[in-house]
């Protein structure tokens, strides 16, 4: 039995050792951090060389968790001022809107950079877009020409019908751009639309959005919606049959005549409790650089934030356009009506 | 139910370690519900139920046509390269369903190989769409297949021999004896089987959403990602579990008092067929091989000859050892735990204690991110409480330590895949006769010495199909791991994911390829300790 008594002992004695010498020197109020850690959704190899970029520059070291928004954000709630994370970092404004609402960021002030115009940040400054990327119409070549073109909203004009191959409204990229409909319309024009795009669907929605482009390429559809980034990768593709199908669409910004095409934003906050808020900032700073906003303008075919830096050759190549400058907070306001009338149309 | 004793406590405690999270789940069924849910129930709901109802009486059609009958083949004939063909049909489990439905739309799509091969001879004018829900049934029932093949087989080898030699002495056809006798005694092995791939079809989100079928599961993700109500999502979610629950019980009651114990193994002569009937045996094994393993081998091979140099790095070596040491110590762990509870309700033989284990299993109905929440609950909260405890009372100051380890990864595996490891586990103690451990009672052996002296080596076959199917299974693992690992820490399957999530097929073939490559390791060497095993008992 005593053997038993002391065994349990040094296992406890081992654990509160454990415990105490890592306690101190990791709280590191008094010795400088010289790390950073970051909850992202984004899963790029764009990001990857970034963040290495900036330990080489700085010396600091980047720690990433990547996973879904909405599983980060919970993941945020429940650790609550316990958690490791300095920076929530995703593509969508819904889900910033969501983290900020929830009370996990906090106000950037000093961080926010005067290079990002004002309508690619939250209103608030909880949180500053990195990149974004607009939701284009795309359109095969062979049938279409840009003059038969105008407005998201003419899509839905039984013209079309049968000739519309889009994905699925559990998309965040459809349900924003339903939610920019709403704010410019109202409900019912925008039920209207969604049940008008439903009825012209070239075939039930499946897939991604390099999926539609593919599917036009062997005929089915004529247009789709799309973002930039996925023509980008495809005509960037390594399989030379990708690039083919890339190149037999056409892209076209609708709305230039109104309120501009809509755009998707990834942005960055900084956590409500971030233990190295500092070299957070530092992080930040550095993504919105031109250097490195260059770099992702060039590797991930999206649009950098910062208004200096030039998009990528294959995307400038779209031509310049007008942005739809909604509110995101006003997006992210009409995003459940948007989802709930997409099930009320059957827009799967 | 019996007084509580030292069986009745493994019992508790385990199935309070895997249940808790599960109960966490549960327990939403009986809060009110908001607003959300009154959409999906009124929109929605129906739709999903028809959907999830569809491919699940679909896929367990296909499974058990195509896992039946070839472990009957298997186990009664004798067929040319039978050791091959053995781990062949175990093998396309390593493929996960949403990669091989990746596949299969590649394969057809533009840019796959057999339009690009139709438009270099000039006569691309066809488009076949498999992304519908007959599409799915396919793609999931040809990489599900083997959790019924895998129990089947080793069922109709262990159990039915001598009955199956009587009854081709009184002249009984091939057919008849299998009808007739193999497979009632076969069927809780088989059921267990299937209930596992019920399981699969119910929690997967990831084919479904890319083929745009809408099920029960879209619904969950609905609720909590499009809708940010988290709370639908888990109430849906307990829902599901539910069904889930209550058909194992139906399925238990509807079996009734029925029990096919063979007493004695009676080795099965293997029938030598020739002619048209072995090719027709030999084409019936081949068929799921094919579907569910080499085209979508083909397709991933084909995608990686394009993205191999860009892909693969050093990197590479270190993704492919921490998804092999995950795996094999969650299955280690898992199989450990399934031993010691099974033998736990066996020995307090009453219904109570072996309708409470059943709760441990219920991880493995819902989808991981969903498994996921209730887990983090738990273990942030201990981490939490740990926290303000040492504060408050030693003035330590610490940080999460459970949160982001390893060990929280592996709890989580734990109770997710806990069902994969029980059910070989339960069928194998099934076949198992009482009176063996009776009779080594009188003869004054303890519980203890029973179990490793006649449970365990009877058990070999059951612990080692356990063992590669929960390997195979937490190799593919992904919203778990995604959500819980530690900082910068990847996997085969987190890799294979964010290219193919990025819709980049052809960049997330190389870890595909390596995680069926690393799954057939263990599949390979634990067949062959297998086949030994039956040959020489």
């Amino acid at each position: 039995m005593n053997r038993y008594k002391i065994n349990f002992l040094l296992i406890v004695l081992s654990i509160l050792t454990v415990v105490s010498c890592s306690g101190p020197s990791k709280s590191g109020e008094e010795t400088k951090s010289m790390e950073v850690n970051i909850y992202t959704q984004r899963h790029y190899d764009a990001d990857k060389k970034a963040f290495e970029m900036f330990t080489e520059k700085t010396g600091i070291k980047i720690n990433v968790v990547k996973a879904g928004a909405d599983e980060l954000i919970n993941k945020l709630e429940l650790e609550g001022d316990a958690s490791p994370a300095d920076l929530f970092f995703t593509v969508d404004a819904g889900k910033l809107y969501r983290a900020k609402e929830k009370g996990l960021l906090q106000k950037l002030d000093g961080a926010l950079s005067a290079d990002v115009p004002e309508n690619l940040r939250d209103e608030d400054g909880f949180w500053q877009g990195v990149t974004y990327r607009a939701r284009v119409i795309a359109y095969s070549k062979d049938v279409v020409t840009p003059d038969q073109l105008s407005t998201y909203e003419d899509l839905a004009d039984p013209r079309w019908n049968g000739k519309i191959a889009i994905r699925s409204s559990s998309s965040a990229y459809n349900q924003s751009l339903l939610a920019s409909i709403i704010n410019a319309t109202d409900e019912e024009t925008a039920k209207s639309w969604a049940a008008g795009i439903v009825a012209n669907m070239a075939r039930e929605p499946q897939g991604g959005d390099r999926d539609q482009i593919k599917a036009m390429a062997s005929g089915v559809g004529e247009v789709s919606i799309v973002n930039t980034y996925y023509v980008g990768l495809l005509l960037n593709s390594s399989n030379p049959e990708e690039v083919k199908a890339g190149e037999s669409v056409g892209i076209f910004f609708p709305n230039q005549e109104g309120r501009g095409t809509h755009v998707n934003v990834s942005g960055i906050g900084i956590t409500k409790n971030a233990p190295n808020k500092e070299n957070a900032i530092k992080l930040i700073e550095f993504l919105l650089s031109e250097e490195v906003q260059s770099f992702f303008a060039n590797n991930s075919y999206e649009y950098p934030a910062n208004s200096k830096v030039a998009p990528a050759e294959t995307v400038a190549a779209w031509g310049d356009f007008k942005k739809d400058n909604l509110l995101f907070s006003k997006v992210a306001e009409h995003n459940n009506t948007a989802v709930k009338i997409f099930d009320e149309v059957g827009w799967k | 139910m019996k007084k509580f004793n030292v069986w009745s406590f493994h019992i508790s405690w385990i199935v309070l370690v895997i249940g808790i999270p599960i109960l966490i789940i549960f327990s939403e069924l009986f809060k009110t519900p908001s607003d959300t849910w009154q959409h999906i129930y009124e929109t929605l709901l129906a739709d999903y139920v028809v959907n999830t109802i569809f491919l699940v009486l679909g896929v367990s059609i296909l499974t058990l046509v195509f896992g039946v009958s070839s472990a009957w083949i298997i186990a009664t004939t004798n067929l040319p390269f039978k050791r091959a063909f053995e781990w062949l049909l175990i093998i396309p489990i390593a493929i996960p369903s949403y990669i091989n439905g990746i596949a299969y739309a590649g394969l057809l799509d533009y840019a796959g190989p057999i339009r690009t091969f139709l438009r270099s001879i000039n006569s691309d004018n066809y488009y076949f769409d498999i992304a519908n829900a007959w599409g799915v049934i396919f793609v999931m029932s040809s990489v599900l297949f083997p959790y019924v093949y895998i129990t089947a087989r080793s069922a109709f080898i262990n159990q039915s021999g001598r009955l199956l030699e009587a009854s081709r002495s009184l002249g009984s056809s091939s057919f008849r004896s299998f009808y007739k006798i193999a497979l009632p005694i076969a069927r809780p092995a088989i059921v267990s089987g299937l209930m596992l791939v019920i399981m699969e079809v119910l929690n997967d989100y990831g084919t479904v959403k890319y083929y745009g079928v809408t099920t029960f599961t879209t619904g969950i993700f609905r609720s909590w990602l499009s809708m940010g109500d988290l709370q639908s999502a888990v109430y849906l979610s307990s829902m599901l579990m539910g069904v889930v629950f209550l058909s194992i019980m139906i399925e238990r009651l509807q079996r009734g008092k029925a029990k096919y114990e063979s007493k004695s193994k009676t080795e099965l002569n293997l029938r030598n067929d020739t002619g048209l009937k072995l090719w027709l045996k030999v084409g019936i094994c081949l068929v799921p091989i094919i579907l569910g393993f080499i085209i979508p081998l083909l397709q991933l091979l084909y995608w990686a000859f394009f993205s191999i140099e860009k892909i693969i790095t050093s990197e590479f070596i270190n993704f492919g050892i921490n998804s092999f040491l995950l795996a094999g110590g969650a299955a280690v762990i898992i199989v450990s735990i399934s031993v010691l509870l099974n033998y736990s309700t066996r020995i307090q033989q009453s219904k109570f204690w072996t309708g409470i284990s059943k709760i441990s299993i219920l991880g493995y109905s819902v989808p991981g991110a969903v498994i996921a929440v209730g887990i983090m609950v738990i273990i942030i909260g201990i981490d939490r409480s740990l926290i303000s405890w040492l504060e408050n009372s030693f003035d330590i100051k610490i940080k999460l330590l459970i949160t982001g380890s390893i060990g929280a990864l592996l709890y989580a595996y734990l109770v997710r895949y806990f069902a994969v490891g029980f059910g070989p586990i339960e069928a194998g103690f099934k076949k198992i006769p009482l009176s063996l451990n009776q009779a080594a009672s009188s003869l004054g052996s303890g519980p203890l010495k029973n179990l490793f002296k006649i449970n365990l080596p009877l058990l070999k076959t059951s612990i080692l199909s356990a063992l590669i199917l929960v390997f195979v299974d937490v190799m593919k693992e992904l919203p778990l791991t995604l959500i819980l690992r530690p900082f910068n820490f990847e996997t085969l399957a987190t890799i294979a994911f964010q290219y193919a999530n990025d819709e980049m097929a052809p960049e997330s073939a190389p870890a595909s390829l390596l995680i069926i490559l690393i799954g057939m390791i263990p599949v390979i060497l634990l067949n062959r300790l297998m086949a030994s095993d039956e040959t020489s008992s």
